[in-house]
């Protein structure tokens, strides 16, 4: 894709400049001219990977005031791009687990993630074990609610975007609105996506959360460290997910929902560098990954650190 | 000036009509405003308004875009046997099939637009000026086929009137390639369609290589039958002639299709039940239920009781060739095909979803009126089509015997 893109970039321009030209001609016929223009800018923006570093800049830095000014504090929105010879991975420790969803709802606040309605991109899926025996995942409840967790007889599995190295979503995509960047995180161009939800139907975890309605994040509990692929706040109408915090993983930081675990069970790191803890745990312990069997190669992984999973 | 008199002449043939016309238009348009207005609601407050929800993300909308595109793709069961095989018989009513084609193709697109939770952007999958994922995603496939099929149906019709219109037949060296192609983009638009679904692994209910084939089958059930009843009205109401041979030909079309597709349904569920591996979650959820979850299963199994009966009663060439019976009978797999492609489809094959949450959606009153709207519409222009249609080639309106009226 990134081929197609410079090979396009002449045209890119001309067109570029062909839609410039579209928005300030409107603009110029419409009376209060900066909200409008503004609007037309969003509206024939180009997809993300078309944009040059001129354009990503004026935007952002639009983003920048207008969301500002939306919540009353100072919002940054970036572009952080993805670093040499990372690739990420994330480890889950199902031993560990306790159920608590405290990831769950670091996610929501860091992402800023709708509140109502409420939209959750980690879901945890409780599993009662009968008989010794693991039931299907249409035995599991996402909506458990006991006084207090973890409870006897019970097991947690969290399940998030996968990450998955063949992605099933991307490749159905009909305007390429999600990709999947060099360090391995698929994005989704908010901009972009046409809200035909085609990539939640070919999802095999899902991963993806369509926003249903108008998603709305009240002002005092806006994260206003934002990256354009992440965690910025979406529109009605467009799919979204779990970018691995792409706005702190690129600065070298954990994601929120690792740090958010009490009880460590979540590990996150580089594949790429043979001494990261992932990469310890690859290699030593059992590891395995939702659904091998359609080879949709996650990078996301599974362990039992204590044990087996069928003693409680 | 040709183009001037032809088109005040199918001016006149929509303006004027019986007062069974005129008021079957009203409630037409009726229908369409009301579903307009929910449909500003739609846009209003997003798709939330709907029943759909992240479990189900597809839902009556989509149910009606698949069924429609068999509709749409069954005007070939007409096409095969009157071109390539030169069965006369048909003939008046081929291009009646060809404009419900149309209406068909017309009224998917708008189910697709209607499905889009930002419609606006539409400009994205403009080849050029956005980005079109060919060959990627198999929607861009159907994106083409749909709207190729579009062009060529309209092509055909508007060519082969105007050929009539001035009294001139159609069947000449520059249609007949269009012709020819019209029956492989026909299978297309829903072998593309059932592409869509079967290419998902993540949705074991759909990912099956049978669905192609099952969808051709049913197509060729609906979109026959739906053309039988109308073309009774049609020869009824108006002067076209469609000799019952033709319409027993089409019948025992139909009946062929319904046995494979029957019997694709046959195979579907003996694989499932007898390999009874963890996929058949979701057809027990449709045939049985699934920890109690059971609202499909009525109308799953009246859907395979009715395309039965309906085989049962085409079979009989005596109960065939009865009026009564056969319409009964076009009825009845009209019902079945749409429960079996809309609820017996779409819905089942999020329920339970990809980590096991079972969310029983049925469509909302929004969503019944904006897709009755749809369907609205969609009669509308088949009317008025097959009204232009009928009125050059009964000869009451043309350009070469302008003194007939």
């Amino acid at each position: 894709m990134s081929d197609d893109t410079k090979g396009n970039d002449k045209s890119t321009i001309t067109r570029r400049k062909f839609l410039a030209g579209l928005t300030a001609g409107a603009a110029a016929l419409s009376l209060p001219a900066d909200a409008d223009a503004y609007m037309l800018e969003e509206y024939f923006r180009q997809h993300f990977k078309r944009l040059d570093k001129d354009d990503l800049d004026d935007i952002l830095k639009k983003l920048d005031e207008e969301l500002s000014f939306k919540f009353g504090k100072k919002v940054n929105v970036k572009a952080t791009p993805p670093m040499d010879n990372v690739v990420y991975g994330y480890a889950l420790d199902l031993s560990r687990c306790v159920g608590c969803r405290r990831c769950v709802y670091a996610c929501v606040e860091e992402n800023n993630l709708s509140r109502n309605p409420q939209i959750h991109w980690i879901k945890v899926l409780e599993f009662s074990k009968q008989n010794h025996k693991w039931q299907g995942l249409e035995h599991s409840n996402r909506y458990y609610d006991p006084p207090k967790v973890p409870e006897k007889g019970r097991t947690y599995v969290p399940v998030q975007c996968q990450q998955c190295k063949k992605p099933p979503c991307v490749k159905v995509c009909p305007v390429q609105a999600t990709w999947q960047e060099p360090d391995g995180i698929v994005v989704v161009d908010y901009n972009w996506c046409i809200g035909c939800r085609f990539c939640m139907a070919a999802c095999p975890y899902g991963a993806r959360n369509f926003n249903w309605g108008k998603p709305s994040v009240p002002n005092e509990n806006i994260n206003p460290d934002m990256h354009y692929l992440g965690n910025r706040p979406q529109y009605k109408g467009v799919v979204g997910k779990c970018t691995f915090c792409i706005q702190r993983s690129r600065v070298g930081k954990y994601t929120a929902c690792v740090e958010a675990c009490p009880v460590g069970a979540r590990k996150f790191g580089n594949l790429m560098d043979p001494n990261s803890e992932l990469r310890y745990i690859l290699e030593h312990m059992k590891v395995f990954r939702l659904k091998e069997e359609l080879d949709t190669n996650p990078k996301f992984f599974y362990f039992f650190s204590l044990g087996s999973p069928v003693k409680s | 000036m040709i183009v001037i008199d032809a088109i005040n002449d199918m001016l006149g043939v929509v303006k004027s009509g019986s007062r069974a016309y005129y008021m079957w238009m009203g409630l037409l348009a009726l229908l369409a405003v009301i579903g307009v207005l929910f449909y500003f609601r739609q846009i209003d407050q997003g798709l939330i308004a709907t029943n759909m929800r992240d479990q189900v993300s597809w839902g009556w909308y989509i149910a009606n875009f698949t069924f429609l595109v068999g509709v749409a793709a069954a005007a070939v069961v007409l096409v095969i046997p009157y071109y390539i095989y030169d069965y006369k018989p048909i003939g008046n009513m081929v291009l009646i099939g060809e404009v419900m084609a149309i209406s068909a193709v017309s009224m998917c697109l708008m189910f697709i637009l209607l499905d889009m939770g930002s419609p606006e952007r539409f400009w994205h999958l403009i080849p050029g000026l956005g980005i079109f994922n060919f060959p990627e995603s198999i929607l861009t496939w159907d994106v083409v086929v749909l709207n190729g099929y579009l062009a060529l149906n309209l092509f055909i019709v508007i060519y082969a009137l105007s050929k009539i219109y001035m009294g001139k037949s159609y069947k000449t060296g520059l249609i007949w390639p269009f012709i020819l192609l019209s029956v492989p983009a026909a299978i297309s638009i829903h072998t593309v369609t059932a592409f869509l679904y079967l290419g998902l692994p993540a949705r074991p209910f759909w990912n099956a290589a049978v669905l192609a084939p099952r969808f051709i089958a049913s197509a060729f059930c609906s979109g026959p039958a739906f053309m039988l009843i109308i073309f009774q009205i049609l020869r009824k109401r108006t002067n076209i002639v469609i000799s019952d041979k033709a319409i027993h030909k089409v019948a025992e079309l139909i009946t062929w299709a319904m046995a494979f597709n029957l019997f694709f349904l046959i195979t579907e569920i003996f694989k499932e039940r007898y390999s009874a591996t963890a996929h058949i979650a979701p057809m027990n959820y449709l045939f049985y239920g699934l920890q109690g979850h059971d609202h499909l299963v009525p109308w799953i199994w009246s859907a395979i009781i009715f395309n039965s009966i309906a085989f049962l009663i085409l079979l009989m060439p005596a109960l065939r060739k009865n009026f009564l019976t056969m319409n009964i009978a076009c009825v009845l797999i009209f019902i079945g095909v749409y429960i079996e492609k809309g609820i017996g489809l779409v819905f089942p094959g999020f329920t339970p979803d990809t980590l096991g949450e079972i969310y029983d959606y049925m469509p909302n009153a929004m969503e019944l009126w904006i897709s009755l709207a749809v369907w609205a519409i969609g009669l509308m222009i088949f009317t008025i089509g097959a009204k232009i249609a009928i009125a050059i080639q009964t000869g009451e309106i043309g350009h070469a015997n302008p003194a007939d009226h």
